[in-house]
């Protein structure tokens, strides 16, 4: 299964956000925790990420600084600032919103499976 | 193969790919140190699931994608950079090239400012810069060059050899023009003037060069480095003009006259100064206008080839032979000039390895008949001197054009071998940065021999 471009972009920045609210973070492990969140399904590019997270910092959502953690490289590492949380809660309460819509309209997950092949054997 | 040795093969491609990146400006030197660490902790990854380590490389690499994806998605968020490469954005590079661009600064402004003071100093011993206009026009190079030189003497750490033969040169320079007893109104003050500071940038060039004098790349790399000077100092100039267009209105507006001040004071010190801040701006940052020489040359070739082409046919179809005095052959030397500068700035930017193409052979028409021109206009010349004899003008205008045709002939009988693909583009570059002594040599010796060869007239 592949995730359509425009969701990707569109979920991209509260899914980010929502990793630096956990706590600092560096280009890499950002990368492998959407990774791991995602179950290998979300496959960002470094293409990608990168340049969000420069977009994010111009923007004020995040800050960036090069730190040395004790025994590794020296990295540049991002967090969040109080902007991105505010970013973040209002980014939260807009896709509860598109969420909550969703899981009214759709039927229940077991239930788009017999549709999908009554129209086909209908067909 | 020890481990120790992976590792060192390992940082080897790092770097190497490090300077790829670099290569590119979207990607700063700050993106590059991410991109780095990014790859870094790829490899690791790999290398711990049991991959060699010039294989994890690889695979790492491959799968942070094309630099070209990479750098297009960089510069949808940071378009600034394309366009903000040519001023001080110094504070992207790595601490020992931003102290280096620093104390660079500092001695660029330095030297600026030594050769404004410079031409203010003669001054002092009554020289004024509007009643002794023979004594500045013939002397003006020397405000500027020699700082200039200085400026990259410094940058490139001469040893004191380097420094002593400068200083000589220039010493001989300033000596040459100012010792020969020549009236304000001679020709030979006049032939000084305008080869002084041609004889004066060969010595910048040596400063250029260095100990490497007899590297051919780094002749080009001078050959270069004066055409993007040229370009630099024109667009200073420029704005320099609308500085001083805004000076003159703005302080005529309150009644103070400026007038008198932009003449004596801006414009020589502000010249001399920006001698020095062109040759700044091209060290600094290279790879701007490198790209436009080129275009110019790409755009002119062709037309330059068409007038004179078309010059070629109506001489031949009204059989009307060219009207020779001497500022008829000084433009005609000019040309040369110009031929010349066309071909020395295709050559200095095109990949020597590349096939001869449609270009090359451009080239070679433009050559070819700027060649054809000028041996009509040194036929006629032979004739006007065998009736008039010679003056000091007339023997300049003529060994400049046979100084330029000797090497035009030479460049279009290489040029021919390489569009024939009988010899190597290589060639051509070769033979134009080993002809360099002798521009060297003629614009000297028209400085310092020419006058007393013909009693100083």
């Amino acid at each position: 299964m592949r995730v359509t471009k425009d969701l990707v972009a569109a979920s991209a920045t509260p899914i980010v956000l929502g990793i630096l609210a956990e706590g600092e973070c560096y280009g890499y492990a950002i990368l492998r925790r959407i990774s791991d969140l995602s179950g290998g399904e979300l496959d960002w590019t470094e293409g990608f990420l990168y340049p969000l997270l420069h977009r994010l910092e111009r923007l004020g959502h995040v800050e960036s600084s090069w730190q040395t953690a004790a025994g590794e490289r020296r990295r540049k590492y991002y967090r969040i600032t109080q902007q991105g949380l505010a970013e973040l809660s209002e980014q939260h309460r807009q896709w509860e919103t598109v969420l909550d819509a969703l899981k009214q309209v759709w039927p229940s997950v077991g239930d788009i499976r017999p549709l999908t092949i009554r129209l086909e054997g209908n067909a | 193969m020890t481990v120790t040795n992976g590792q060192d093969e390992l940082e080897d491609q790092f770097t190497r790919w490090r300077e790829y990146v670099r290569r590119r400006p979207e990607l700063v030197s700050s993106d590059a140190d991410e991109l780095e660490d990014h790859l870094r902790d790829s490899v690791d990854e790999l290398v711990a699931l049991g991959l060699r380590s010039d294989e994890a490389f690889l695979i790492a690499v491959k799968r942070m994608g094309g630099l070209d994806d990479l750098s297009r998605e960089f510069a949808r968020e940071h378009s600034e950079r394309l366009w903000k490469q040519l001023m001080f954005t110094g504070d992207d590079g790595d601490g020992v090239r931003k102290s280096r661009s620093r104390s660079d600064l500092i001695a660029m402004l330095v030297c600026a400012a030594g050769a404004a003071v410079s031409i203010k100093v003669p001054e002092l011993f009554g020289k004024h810069y509007d009643d002794d206009g023979t004594f500045y026009s013939v002397n003006f190079a020397l405000f500027a060059l020699p700082w200039l030189a200085g400026f990259l003497a410094w940058r490139r750490r001469a040893g004191a050899g380097l420094c002593a033969v400068l200083v000589a040169m220039f010493t001989l320079g300033a000596v040459g023009a100012n010792i020969y007893p020549v009236a304000d109104d001679s020709q030979s003050v006049g032939l000084t003037s305008a080869h002084l500071p041609l004889a004066l940038w060969m010595v910048v060039g040596l400063a250029y060069v260095g100990d490497d004098l007899r590297s051919s790349r780094r002749r080009m790399d001078f050959i270069r480095f004066s055409g993007e000077w040229f370009v630099y100092i024109v667009l200073i100039a420029l704005g320099g003009g609308v500085l001083i267009a805004f000076l003159g209105g703005t302080f005529d507006a309150i009644g103070v006259e400026a007038g008198e001040f932009i003449w004596t004071t801006l414009t020589p010190c502000g010249l001399v100064a920006a001698t020095v801040v062109a040759g700044w701006l091209v060290e600094a940052k290279q790879g701007v206008i490198e790209n436009i020489a080129p275009v110019l040359t790409r755009l002119f070739t062709p037309l330059f080839a068409v007038v004179l082409l078309a010059f070629l046919v109506t001489v031949g179809w009204n059989g009307r032979g060219v009207d020779v005095n001497r500022d008829t052959l000084v433009m005609f030397d000019l040309l040369l000039v110009v031929v010349l500068g066309l071909l020395l700035y295709s050559i200095s930017a095109r990949d020597p390895q590349a096939p001869p193409g449609t270009f090359d052979v451009l080239q070679l028409v433009l050559v070819g008949s700027a060649l054809v021109i000028d041996a009509l206009v040194l036929f006629t010349m032979t004739g006007r001197i065998a009736e008039y004899g010679t003056t000091p003008n007339n023997v300049a205008a003529l060994g400049e054009n046979i100084v330029l045709l000797a090497n035009l002939a030479w460049s279009a009988w290489l040029l021919t071998g390489f569009v024939r693909k009988r010899g190597t583009f290589a060639a051509v570059e070769r033979w134009q940065t080993a002809y360099l002594p002798v521009f060297a040599v003629w614009t000297w010796a028209v400085v310092l021999v020419l006058p007393p060869l013909f009693n100083y007239r």
